[in-house]
């Protein structure tokens, strides 16, 4: 089981207090109307497949209910990173390079 | 003395404490301290069970938990627990054990014939014997592979043990308490850090316990082991957990520890779980589990009385059990020696000490030969001769050529090997670490730390007592300091004697037996044998993952701790491929073999999944309402009266509700409070149809699209005022549409200034459906004018029911004149009571979920889930009216353009209504265009909803079909296995088609 860290209630708590809810950064399109049929797919079901750091959405759902980012290594599972949603996603390869992966 | 295989003296079993306990019916006695297998042995009993595949007799082969053969079945309460292993198994008074897989009895066993029959057995023979004809594979070879294979028979009864589950954190976890474990433990508690200590058996001390010459701090071994851990014992920051086993080690140093807590009792306090599960998160992790002996792969190595010669170490001087009365010591490396003369000091005659090397250490020889202990150096053992117990050893000369030339025999009642020594690296590989092979050592070892752990003494191959401890203490304070930033100066222990030996072997021992007629085994407990491995190879199995699957070495509860590197040697052989090229496989958790009842604790029967319960409840049950599950919640199905059928009883409900009226629990459904100056708008966003100009007290049917365009939800928005306004949502789907709603407005939408609540337990509520709805709420009801005019259908108010705040609907699911009345929870059973009196007065009846589904299919209302299955669009389940035409966005909306959903072909939602109106369609059914279609057409769709409707007097069903709504008053085929059934394709509204029931 992981050990998450709320960037909100500023704890580390056990995975099961959370939800994982996919890639990061994804963000919905503004004007839906002039996205093209590709795009659209793209938005909705394409996602990253990553071997490495990879930034995705967390929700401390029987918590605070918030949504974050965290940044994870999907081999090591270890996380590099953990902010709120709205900040900018970190440099992942300067990220990658100081945690030594 | 009913022990003759018992020391005079010695060991660490209480000799004024005699145990008695049975073994197969037969009474024996034993002592305190014992486990079965060492009170087994000194009964003198070797052969303890059958092996799984030949049937061939097997006897105790180690004195731990990587045991393959003494897997025993233990009475107790009444039931007997399968696959024990008796090394483990500690001896109490009247303990009652029975041997396995063997008919009708352990001496006697008729399924040995298939050791006489074993040719017929290669590796991979079921996947070649049993494969035709193919209508056997169920009902003829399965049964007959599942009886005759197989070890014990599991339990008959549900389990009538209670299980424990304990979350803990420390600083410092250390697994394994030999002497590498038990510096370490020194070390890191000195520095103040909080130390976990666990050991899978009875006593802390590891290899110490059976060390009879070494010293340590001038102490016999076994008296600092018993100090060290009166000291650790005394200090408030460590725990010690013996009879604890970590068997998992999971990411982010979380551990899982296995504590039995009563199984080595004769009669436990009941109030105590038979097991405990230690949820461990510690900061750094001392895996110190020590190494393993291997065994030697020669011919006939799987007769009773043979066992490895630190098992046989162990037993003599922990448990003070001669293992035989005369014993040859095969061997190629010298910590057997050692073996040999302990047993010697107790005066049992070593026949011969035969070592694989041409020149043993000469210490080692001189110490032999002074106590007369003949030495054969450059020998081998080729076969073993004896039935239920080993008689005597063949032994052959390793000439240079590489052959072996007999060597005679020597006859002995017992025969102690050691093939070498192997690191116990499982833990290390579940926490994903990759080991790496050590030329030097023979052995994988530990590589680089992937979390924050480190492998100490025999676990990375280090040896000698007194390199051990050292690495012990240092390995404990750099935890600690790791951990918690402080160190500590610990006096460090000073050992004499325990040095490391050097020698081993891997893979088969060679001979000079005809090689097509003998067995050598690799895995006991799987009857592996050397040419099974090499016959895989030869079938072309390149990969050890392959190799294991198909030979099934290493698939023991030991997971290949005995097997796996002379499975690795052979199979290197037979490839012509060094070790390091052949692969290892992965160990897993759990360590060993582990009960379900841990994993599930307290979460069996009440406890397994929490139970939401109505308001209506208790008066249903008294009511004899009848229950189905909805998720976690129990609703009531339907209320028979006396006599009725189900059937008979929600056709009474229907005609009822359509006729007087009835009372329907829908405290179940999702109810979400939306409220903000942004409220409509978020709605507006959220759901297909406008809500900006609903006004305050008005309500409006939802439908709820992902942003691919399908149906995830629907429900009933009223608006209470401007910047407020609850909402419905399905009983399943209500925690997702929270979810999701919160998704949108946390991250797409952080500008709109909403908050929603989820209020579904905060309210009860009551459906009154039916023409005389008004009159049956109307006496309770203040505050509101309920007439049509001033209440329309689809209106909400706030309002009171018999003085209670109440929020009440206008809206119906039944098609009737319906309310639904919202009070706050702990109202309910009051609003429930008051209703339920009140419908009998107008001949009403309480309804359940049965009818209500009824009465909705026969207003074609669809239940999102059921109607739908997330590939259904709003244009295809016919509701299109539900979009708001002018809106700009809204989830879903892009969506809904794609080319695929717009495109011809899709399934629509349509009614269906049989030729014959009695017969009625089963949900699920495939529909076709043709009466007989050819096997393989694809189906044009399948019903989804099917009843008996008693308004119409007929049977009903709606169905997605391709091009549906096309195709009215066109006939379909549903073809089932007595026939098909014709039907036609209608509107999937069948009943009040105008509405003119609801506008009352």
């Amino acid at each position: 089981m992981l050990l998450v860290y709320c960037p909100y209630c500023q704890v580390e708590r056990p995975e099961t207090e959370f939800s994982c809810r996919g890639q990061a950064h994804i963000a919905r399109p503004a004007d839906p109307d002039t996205v093209s049929d590709e795009d659209w797919v793209e938005y909705l079901y394409l996602r990253d497949n990553t071997k490495g750091v990879y930034a995705e959405r967390w929700r401390h759902i029987h918590g605070c209910g918030r949504f974050f980012n965290a940044v994870r290594h999907t081999v090591s599972d270890d996380f590099l990173a953990f902010y709120k949603a709205g900040e900018p996603m970190p440099d992942l390869d300067t990220l990658a390079k100081e945690a030594g992966k | 003395m009913s022990q003759p295989f018992r020391t005079e003296k010695g060991g660490r079993i209480d000799r004024g404490d005699q145990l008695t306990f049975m073994f197969d019916g037969e009474q024996m006695q034993g002592h305190k301290g014992d486990t079965l297998a060492s009170a087994l042995l000194a009964n003198g009993v070797h052969l303890v069970g059958r092996s799984f595949k030949y049937h061939r007799p097997r006897g105790i082969v180690t004195a731990g938990s990587e045991e393959p053969n003494a897997l025993v079945g233990i009475y107790r309460k009444g039931d007997q627990t399968p696959n024990l292993r008796a090394t483990q198994v500690e001896l109490y008074q009247g303990l009652e054990a029975i041997s396995q897989n063997r008919f009708p009895s352990l001496s006697f066993d008729v399924g040995a014939v298939n050791d006489l029959l074993s040719p017929l057995f290669p590796a991979g023979f079921y996947y070649k014997t049993f494969m035709w004809p193919k209508s056997f594979w169920d009902r003829v070879y399965e049964p007959i592979i599942r009886a005759a294979a197989g070890l014990g028979r599991p339990p008959k009864n549900p389990d009538h043990d209670s299980y424990g589950n304990i979350y803990e954190h420390c600083d410092v976890l250390i697994a394994g308490s030999g002497p590498a474990g038990l510096a370490a433990a020194l070390a890191a508690a000195e520095t103040g850090a909080k130390v976990i200590l666990c050991d899978e058996q009875a006593q802390f001390g590891g290899s110490l316990l059976s060390e009879a010459n070494a010293t340590i701090d001038g102490k016999a071994a076994g008296d600092w082991v018993s100090g060290t851990i009166a000291k650790l014992s005394a200090m408030d920051n460590v725990t010690l957990l013996n009879r604890t086993t970590a068997f998992g080690y999971f990411a982010h140093n979380y551990i899982a520890l296995a504590e039995r807590v009563t199984e080595h009792m004769s009669d436990p306090d009941p109030k105590l779980p038979r097991e405990r599960l230690w949820q461990v998160r510690a900061k750094e992790v001392v895996i110190a589990s020590g190494a393993i002996e291997r065994p030697m792969v020669f011919p006939e190595n799987d007769r009773p009385g043979i066992l490895l010669a630190d098992a046989g170490r162990t037993y003599l001087n922990r448990y003070g059990v001669k293992v035989g009365h005369k014993v040859v010591v095969a061997t190629a490396c010298d910590s057997a020696w050692q073996a040999a003369f302990d047993l010697n000091d107790h005066g049992v005659e070593v026949a011969a000490i035969c070592d694989m090397r041409e020149t043993p250490p000469e210490s080692l020889v001189s110490i032999a030969k002074a106590r007369g202990i003949r030495v054969e150096a450059g020998c081998v053992v080729t076969g073993t001769l004896g039935r239920k117990r080993i008689k005597a050893a063949l032994i052959g000369r390793l000439m240079t050529s590489g052959q072996v030339a007999s060597g005679g025999q020597i006859d002995c009642d017992a025969l102690l090997m050691s093939g070498g020594w192997t690191p116990t690296v499982s833990l290390y590989s579940q926490s994903r670490g990759k080991v790496v092979w050590d030329q030097d050592k023979g052995a994988y070892v530990p590589g680089v730390s992937v979390q924050k752990e480190r492998s100490v003494g025999g676990a990375k191959g280090l040896y000698g007592l007194q390199a051990t401890l050292e690495d012990g203490y240092a390995a404990g304070e750099q935890a600690a300091k790791a951990a918690t930033g402080k160190s500590a100066a610990v006096t460090r222990a000073v050992a004499s004697g325990g040095e490391a030996g050097s020698g081993g072997t891997l893979g088969a021992i060679p001979h000079d037996r005809n090689p097509a007629r003998v067995k050598a085994f690799v895995d006991y407990q799987n009857d592996v044998t050397a040419k099974d491995v090499k016959l895989a190879v030869r079938e072309g199995m390149q990969s050890i993952e392959h190799i294991k699957r198909y030979t099934t070495t290493g698939m023991a509860t030991d997971q290949g701790r005995l097997s796996n590197m002379n499975a690795l040697q052979i199979a290197s052989g037979a490839l012509e491929r060094p070790v390091t090229q052949v692969g290892l496989t992965t160990f897993r958790l759990p360590y060993t073999p582990t009960s379900f009842g841990l994993f599930a604790g307290v979460s069996r029967g009440d406890f397994f999944d929490p139970v939401r319960k109505t308001p209506s409840h208790e008066w249903a049950v008294e009511n004899g309402g009848v229950f189905e599950d909805v998720g976690q919640w129990k609703r009531t199905w339907y209320f028979p009266k006396s006599g009725e059928d189900m059937h008979a009883a929600v056709a009474r409900e229907c005609k009822m509700v359509r006729e007087t009226v009835g009372l329907f629990d829908a405290s179940t459904l999702g109810k979400i409070e939306v409220v903000g100056p942004d409220a409509a708008e978020f709605l507006e966003r959220m759901y297909t149809n406008p809500w900006k100009k609903l006004a305050p007290g008005r309500c409006r049917y939802g439908l709820l699209l992902n942003d691919a365009g399908f149906i995830v939800d629907d429900g009933v928005m009223g608006r209470l005022a401007e910047d407020r306004f609850h909402i419905t949502t399905t009983t399943g789907g209500a925690p997702n549409v929270f979810a999701t709603m919160e998704d949108y407005l946390q991250t797409e939408w952080p500008d709109l200034d909403v908050w929603i609540t989820s209020t579904t337990e905060q309210y009860a509520v009551a459906a009154v459906q039916g023409p005389k709805a008004r009159e049956v709420i109307a006496p309770f009801i203040e505050g509101i004018d309920l007439s049509a005019e001033k209440l329309p259908h689809m209106s909400v108010r706030e309002c009171t029911f018999a003085g209670v705040p109440c929020r009440l609907f206008r809206i119906s699911f039944t098609g009737e004149l319906g309310f639904e009345i919202n009070v706050p929870k702990r109202h309910g059973k009051m609003m429930w009571e008051t209703l339920a009196k009140e419908i009998e007065k107008h001949n009403g009846v309480p309804y359940g979920t049965e009818t209500m589904h009824v009465l909705r299919a026969e207003k074609g209302f669809i239940i999102v889930g059921q109607d739908t299955d997330g590939t259904v669009t709003p244009h295809d389940a016919g509701m299109s009216w539900a979009i708001g035409k002018k809106k700009h966005d809204f989830v879903g909306k892009r969506g809904l353009e794609r080319p695929d959903l717009v495109a011809e072909g899709r399934k629509q939602l349509v009614g269906l209504l049989t030729k014959d109106p009695k017969v009625k369609l089963e949900e699920g059914a495939q529909i076709t265009s043709r009466g007989a279609p050819k096997t393989g057409t694809p189906a044009e769709g399948h019903v989804t909803s099917s009843y008996y409707s008693p308004a119409l007097d007929r049977n009903i069903a709606l169905a997605i079909v391709k091009n549906g709504q096309a195709l009215e008053g066109k006939t379909l085929y549903v073809p089932m296995p007595d026939g098909s059934i014709e039907v036609e394709v209608t509107s999937p509204v069948f009943y009040d088609k105008e509405g003119a029931r609801l506008n009352v």
